[in-house]
């Protein structure tokens, strides 16, 4: 679309604005609504819509096609990962009492840890998922 | 004040609906598809989950709408007329339509304290779960903390889902040709 200018210029501001909600969603979850789920998706329609205005292939160099396969993987490793980490810390499986020192501490780390996950792999499922529906029928 | 939100909401979600049916130009029927997915976020606001609402609206209205205007740039834009109007279909519609709206006065009525769901383990929730986590959002507590097994589980399973679509789409590099570059 490099016949409109609006376009390009309104999706200059939004997609940081986007961005930037994204994460505050993500970080934020702990104290008003939202979480990993909302913030993954937020943050994939910004790229997504960087990808609408700005074409697929500057898209693939901003991000290439590897990296959300491997977040939607690395995701569930660190979700999982907490867990298996609280049963050698002695304690149940994803029970974040036995983190940090405190178990307010520990649940804190833990909540944040396993949100971060969420983020990642639905952030990598959901732009894999794009990259694999747009990307079909041109070459790669 | 609310009820009529509810009630505007819902006609608007009919219409739409009613719309989807009689359209044959699929590009109309993406758009009515995240118009629908719109009022769906907005009756979620209604209802006070905000959450529930951040996802529709993204996932529904954004993400889904543009798979499918990628998905209709593949296989064209019109769909077929069909020949003749089957009154089977209708017929099933409205037999389990009716029979949903006569199950409604069964349920509890909305949001009222003294209901089963509100009974159970919902008021330890509310009254222990920010002195035992440190967490004022109930919502984040309750989904990653006192149900972690379950987002375990849910993650696991749109992560399967994304194997399965990246298995039958990723491949699309033509016959006779090398295996995976990337």
């Amino acid at each position: 679309m490099d016949d409109c200018p609006i376009l390009r210029v309104g999706a200059k501001i939004m997609i940081p604005t986007i961005l930037l909600f994204g994460l505050y969603v993500q970080f934020h979850g702990e104290y008003g609504p939202g979480g990993g789920f909302q913030a993954g998706v937020i943050v994939t329609s910004a790229f997504i819509l960087y990808a609408l205005i700005y074409g697929l292939d500057s898209t693939r160099r901003v991000i290439p096609p590897f990296v959300p396969r491997a977040a939607a993987v690395l995701g569930v490793l660190i979700f999982a990962g907490t867990g298996l980490a609280s049963l050698l810390a002695g304690g149940r499986f994803l029970d974040y009492d036995v983190f940090a020192g405190s178990p307010q501490k520990g649940q804190h780390w833990g909540i944040f840890t396993v949100e971060l996950g969420v983020f990642v792999a639905v952030f990598g499922v959901m732009l894999g998922v794009f990259y694999a529906f747009v990307g079909r029928g041109r070459p790669q | 004040m609310e009820t009529a939100i509810d009630v505007t909401l819902l006609a608007l979600l009919g219409l739409t609906g009613i719309a989807l049916l009689r359209v044959y130009n699929l590009v109309t029927a993406a758009m009515l598809l995240a118009i629908y997915s719109l009022l769906c976020a907005s009756l979620f606001t209604t209802l006070d989950a905000v959450d529930v609402a951040f996802t529709e609206a993204a996932v529904g209205a954004g993400v889904s709408t543009v798979l499918l205007l990628g998905t209709l740039a593949l296989v064209g834009r019109e769909e077929k007329r069909p020949l003749k109007r089957q009154a089977l279909p209708l017929i099933m519609v409205v037999v389990t339509g009716a029979a949903l709206v006569y199950g409604i006065a069964d349920i509890p009525p909305f949001g009222a304290p003294d209901n089963p769901a509100q009974q159970h383990v919902a008021p330890v929730y509310l009254q222990e779960s920010e002195a035992a986590t440190g967490i004022p959002n109930v919502v984040t507590s309750v989904l990653t903390s006192y149900r972690g097994y379950d987002t375990l589980g849910e993650v696991t399973v749109i992560f399967t889902a994304a194997v399965g679509v990246l298995l039958l789409l990723a491949t699309g590099r033509g016959r006779g040709r090398g295996p995976d570059d990337g």
